[in-house]
């Protein structure tokens, strides 16, 4: 599949059938593949080099390491403290994606369907925390959860990364609930269905694709998530990525490969959870929740 | 409306004409959620910014605009935050033009470019410190075909920081024109081209007014994962000096001085740059056509 992909769009004429091919010049085609694999090819680089030096046993002006071994990924798990990093990180996104899915999917129901006074207003409300950049809110926010006693344990952390979550899920789920015919409901209600009723026994089976792709959808993003987790983390409570920051910015002290090894471990986690992802939702959900119509 | 079979009161009755009624309860979780966890910690911060340890209620804001150390991280910012949100876009547009059609790996070449959005800030500034370093294989491809004569400098530096808000915004803002530019009903060009349109008109006359407003969205949410580069800014760049973003200046107000009142009033300010900013982007934006067959912007 790959040497498909990047091979520039040229068919002989002669069997092109295909109008848009036919719409721009040649040489605009090339430059455009020309900047995507360019841009692959940087990409690709700034991956190995981490992926290289983390099995590297020296590396230093060379083009490759001198050899190769396994022990950084011993020392990494040993030194940062790895297990625990990882049960903490799984705790905290496991724990975000089932409360936000609990509060947002209500709310998205309510949104979708209903036309009331102030609805655009709530709308704008829920859209802020996904528009401000996380460290505007952030700071105050673990400022309130200090206050409180709540931040630098996971329950800090956990509330803090609720906050663009809750307003994720309601973004995402809200097309799912739109495309749903509400006279299944009606109907539903007709038989004598409360609204309890309706929701698990109509709507949840219904909208377990939306689910599902929103569950992931905000996995991926509490797993990436740096700002927030760091402002409100204690040092029994950092995910991953906050590790990996503090073993980065504190570098010097430990070896390059280490903290390199630390980021394939990384890596490879988000790339499993990419792939499930991949599986359920379309690229373009993961950045945004832009409906994609069916191709011409 | 009467769910529960008890006859509906007077104001209930009134209420619910205008759409309130029981059902609006789902919402309240939500509701109390985002006014505890986002308003109430967002009011608090702004008391507090007019609350400092010491001196007059503004005198928090004083400092941050009288020291020029300080005030020159909102320049700083947006300087590294502008140019890399405008580059990120206007490099999708030809290239989701070119990409909208059906083609063999589409799906392999999206999925792709999904890959560095998922990897983070973090680890992007740690490859980048591999590959763009002095001896990393950027340098090494750049000396190997005699481009430069010494390796170019591009960690710890603007550009790196510059760098990393590509590698991560380039895709994200790609993927958002895509979608918008898939969202244009494809018959209007054909009727373009049937009235003599060549592709340029079509693209200039057609497409890019319709796009125009999805543009300026991504725009919106590219500039504000590029104005909150905090970790990158730290790790491949020159925090003390051409990289000292705001959100750093933030950050060592709250983390390292514990003043929190300064680090809440520096927080409002960023927060009041970046909506000026989106403001004006969503200004321009609403003057132009928002219909049906324009993207989904």
């Amino acid at each position: 599949m790959a040497t498909t992909t990047q091979a520039p769009p040229a068919r002989p004429p002669a069997t092109s059938t295909d109008r848009r091919r036919r719409i721009a010049a040649r040489p605009a085609a090339w430059i455009v593949w020309g900047v995507v694999i360019f841009f692959f090819l940087n990409l690709l680089g700034v991956v190995a080099s981490v992926l290289v030096s983390s099995f590297g046993r020296r590396w230093f002006d060379t083009w490759l390491p001198d050899g190769y071994t396994t022990d950084w990924y011993v020392r990494a798990w040993d030194e940062f403290a790895l297990l625990q990093v990882i049960v903490v990180t799984l705790e905290v996104s496991v724990l975000v994606v089932g409360l936000s899915l609990l509060i947002g999917v209500p709310a998205a129901y309510a949104l979708a369907r209903r036309s009331f006074p102030g609805k655009r207003l709530i709308f704008l409300v829920f859209l802020l925390p996904i528009l401000m950049p996380p460290i505007t809110y952030g700071i105050p926010l673990a400022t309130v959860l200090y206050k409180f006693g709540l931040a630098g344990h996971l329950s800090g952390v956990v509330l803090a990364n609720l906050v663009p979550s809750v307003p994720f899920v309601i973004l995402t789920m809200t097309p799912f609930i739109e495309q749903i015919d509400p006279r299944i409901e009606s109907a539903a209600r007709m038989c004598g269905a409360g609204l309890r009723t309706v929701f698990l026994r109509v709507l949840t089976p219904l909208l377990v694709p939306g689910i599902l792709a929103s569950a992931i959808l905000v996995l991926v993003r509490t797993v990436g998530m740096f700002e927030l987790t760091f402002l409100t983390a204690g040092p029994d409570s950092q995910t991953l990525v906050v590790a990996l920051y503090y073993s980065m910015s504190a570098s010097g002290i430990r070896a390059q490969q280490s903290v390199d090894a630390m980021a394939v471990i990384y890596t490879s986690m988000m790339l499993v959870l990419l792939v499930v992802a991949l599986r359920y939702v379309n690229p373009t959900q993961l950045v945004a929740q832009v409906k994609d119509e069916p191709e011409h | 409306m009467s769910r529960s079979g008890r006859p509906l009161t007077h104001w209930q009755h009134r209420l619910a004409e205008r759409g309130v009624d029981r059902q609006l309860w789902l919402l309240v979780p939500a509701l109390v959620f985002v006014i505890a966890l986002f308003l109430y910690p967002f009011f608090y911060g702004l008391t507090l910014s007019f609350q400092p340890t010491t001196g007059g209620p503004f005198s928090d804001y004083a400092r941050f605009f009288s020291d020029s150390y300080e005030r020159g991280t909102i320049g700083i910012t947006l300087r590294i935050a502008l140019p890399a949100a405008l580059l990120n876009v206007l490099a999708a547009v030809p290239i989701a033009y070119r990409m909208r059609g059906r083609f063999r790996g589409k799906r392999l070449v999206t999925t792709l470019l999904v890959v560095p959005i998922t990897l983070g800030t973090v680890l992007t500034a740690q490859g980048l410190l591999n590959f763009l370093g002095p001896t990393g294989w950027f340098n090494r491809v750049l000396l190997a075909t005699n481009l430069v004569d010494e390796p170019v400098r591009l960690t710890h530096n603007y550009w790196g920081v510059f760098l990393s808000l590509v590698i991560t915004g380039f895709p994200f803002a790609f993927l958002l024109v895509l979608s918008y530019l898939s969202g244009i009903d494809p018959t209007l060009e054909r009727a373009a081209a049937t009235l003599g349109a060549d592709w340029r008109h079509r693209f200039t006359r057609i497409t890019l007014p319709l796009l125009m407003p999805g543009l300026a969205t991504t725009f919106c949410l590219t500039f504000v994962l590029a104005f909150s580069v905090f970790p990158s800014a730290v790790l491949v760049g020159n925090p003390a000096g051409e990289t000292r973003v705001i959100s750093l200046a933030a950050y060592q107000a709250a983390y390292e001085q514990y003043d929190y009142p300064y680090a809440s009033a520096i927080a409002m300010i960023m927060g009041f740059v970046e909506l000026v900013v989106i403001a004006v982007v969503l200004a321009a934006r609403s003057r132009f056509y928002t219909g049906s067959t324009g993207g989904k912007g």
